[in-house]
């Protein structure tokens, strides 16, 4: 009986994660999936989202900066503006570059902002990062805390998705497809090409700030370390490209499913000796890899196609193009 | 002012000098295949490791084994070429760098599982530098790397001016369309982009490994800079990457110099972050860089 509830506890708490990475991959989406944005710097975006949160919610401390103890939702809210903000800044500077250029500068920008979070010791703490970040719920009992937040981030992700559901089907939503599709098209349409961009940009950095700032009050701890390329940048694309791009049912199932991919093997590898459980970890990475080399390859598409909005017009000619 | 000789401009002009080759590579892949490739950084890393395999085994010197390595690396990146580039050939230019995103992390966690993540060196023990004009110190080892890059630098020069295969990838970096009409092998030219991105990026590692350490992540603390290098040159342009890994190399070191007062200019954590720095001012006021490269 023990060992089932102590199953049940730790798949609520893998559920919560991939239900915070759902919101990140939800977040790439619409910067990749929709707009054709590369951005490689979705580490940095969340790491802005968790420290922000961090800061307003804890209680004072001498280590870092902040200690404002305000409630968990102002902190998220304040994430999502944050990020918006400094995703405007680089936005500006960045947006009208060719894809390959965007991918290079936001994969700067992330580094800076890793690099600030680990040298400004007085505000961050440095590597020792922030801890003690009050989670919803806390005061509920076992397990019904781990619950509560579950449900907290699994009604995050369905508002999310609807909304972006609603944003897709709306004249705002078919610009954007039509600027990743065709930008001198859409400009010659009389559309403000740089403007919708820097829209899908901020939006994009803003759902990715909550997902930082989530994750931070799940785990109630954070790190410059969290804003590593590979822990949030590489996963996140992995999920958005094996989920499908293009498509929000997919950017969740996929995060979902890479993410139970990755920590189930997570517990196989944990329990292996010392020597081969760190090798068998980087081995994790390497797989991930070629999964995501597999999938480019086979399935351009990922899981869920892109599902074309219909009108009489594009009904006859569907089926083009399958790389977003 | 001869600490500033000795600490920050000996050192400064050396690491240029390896960021320069590493973005040679860049710049080709650039012009000839047209993506930004995020595993370059790592085919240095690879490099550095061979050499270490090679030193570990024999117990000869690094630098003997510059050759092998090089073949070995470029062997290698070849195999990766056709495992995971030339599938996605006609793939939009985007799909090729989420290709080399996901090759970058691959051959990393590759390399950790092989190599282990802890720090090595070529060589145990401390060399002392040359004392010139009683106060100029020079390491050996200085330059023996500026003179061996700028040997690579002259034979890529030669490849690229006067021979058949450095005319067709120059012509193809002009004008693919145009190349291929007039009968260039284009996958021959691919072929030769990468062995010769690929060595350059290989002697770039062992020189960074012979300078300092080897270790995991150092592919990837050169990418950032090496790709600033390439753009401050000009996309496409194998002079102006020269150029440019000099003046990020030099400029990175100076940041850390007293100029003002005693305490260094920039605090030495935020060296990282100055390649970058420039970066973004070249894609804001000259996204052609000083050479006049592409600009997409």
């Amino acid at each position: 009986m023990e060992q089932l509830y102590g199953i049940f506890v730790y798949a609520v708490f893998l559920l919560t994660m991939g239900g915070i990475y759902a919101v990140l991959t939800l977040g790439l989406n619409i910067q990749w999936g929709f707009t054709g944005l590369f951005n490689a710097g979705v580490a940095g975006f969340f790491a802005i989202g968790a420290y922000t949160t961090a800061f307003l919610t804890t209680a004072p401390s001498a280590r870092h900066f902040g200690g404002f103890e305000l409630p968990a939702g102002a902190g998220m809210v304040a994430a999502m503006v944050a990020s918006a903000l400094i995703a405007w800044g680089v936005a500006r500077i960045c947006i009208r570059l060719r894809s390959d250029y965007l991918a290079i500068a936001t994969l700067g920008i992330a580094e800076i902002f890793r690099l600030v979070l680990k040298n400004e010791t007085w505000a961050t703490n440095g590597a020792r990062g922030v801890s003690l970040i009050p989670k919803p719920f806390e005061h509920l009992p076992e397990p019904w805390n781990q619950v509560a937040m579950l449900l907290l981030v699994f009604a995050i992700v369905l508002v999310l998705y609807g909304l972006l559901e609603r944003a897709r089907r709306a004249p705002w939503g078919r610009v954007m497809s039509a600027i990743r599709e065709n930008e001198a098209a859409a400009r010659a349409a009389g559309k403000n090409v740089d403007k919708l961009r820097i829209e899908a940009f901020i939006l994009g950095a803003a759902i990715m700030g909550l997902g930082g700032a989530l994750m931070a009050h799940h785990i109630k701890f954070i790190d410059p370390n969290m804003a590593e390329p590979v822990s949030a940048t590489f996963l996140v694309w992995v999920m958005l490209v094996i989920g499908g791009s293009a498509n929000n049912r997919g950017a969740i199932l996929g995060a979902l499913l890479v993410w139970t991919i990755w920590s189930t093997t997570e517990i196989i590898t944990t329990r292996l000796p010392t020597e081969w459980a760190l090798k068998a970890a980087y081995l994790r990475i390497f797989l991930v890899g070629l999964a995501l080399q597999l999938i480019l390859q086979r399935y351009p598409g990922g899981i869920f196609r892109e599902r074309r909005l219909r009108t009489s017009t594009t009904a006859s000619n569907r089926g083009g193009g399958s790389h977003p | 002012m001869m600490d500033f000789v000795n600490f920050h401009l000996i050192p400064g002009v050396v690491l240029g000098s390896i960021y320069a080759l590493g973005a040679i590579g860049v710049t080709l892949t650039f012009g000839i295949l047209r993506f930004a490739n995020f595993a370059h950084g790592e085919t240095m890393t690879l490099g550095a490791y061979l050499t270490l395999t090679l030193v570990l085994l024999t117990g000869w010197h690094a630098l003997l084994f510059l050759p092998v390595a090089l073949a070995l690396t470029a062997l290698l990146v070849l195999a990766m070429d056709r495992m995971f580039f030339r599938p996605l050939r006609h793939a939009p230019s985007i799909i090729l760098v989420i290709a080399s995103f996901g090759l970058m992390l691959m051959v990393r966690s590759l390399v950790q599982v092989i190599w282990g993540t802890e720090l090595q060196g070529f060589s145990k023990g401390i060399t002392l530098p040359w004392v010139l004009f009683d106060s100029l110190r020079v390491f050996p080892k200085h330059v023996v790397i500026l003179t061996a890059a700028i040997a690579l630098m002259v034979a890529v020069h030669v490849l690229l001016r006067h021979t058949r295969t450095g005319k067709a990838m120059r012509a193809m970096s002009d004008s693919p369309e145009l190349a291929r009409l007039t009968g260039i092998d284009t996958e021959r030219v691919v072929r030769a982009t990468w062995i010769v991105g690929a060595g350059l990026a290989a002697a770039a590692g062992i020189f960074l490994a012979y300078d300092s350490h080897v270790e995991t992540l150092m592919g990837f603390k050169m990418l950032l800079p090496v790709f600033a290098s390439a753009l401050l040159g000009g996309l496409g342009r194998p002079y102006g990457a020269m150029a440019g890994g000099l003046v990020i190399g030099v400029v990175e070191e100076l940041s850390t110099y007293a100029w003002i007062g005693s305490e260094p200019l920039l605090p030495p954590g935020y060296k990282a972050g100055v390649a970058f720095a420039i970066m973004v001012a070249i894609l804001i006021w000259r996204p052609s860089g000083l050479f006049r490269g592409r600009v997409f």
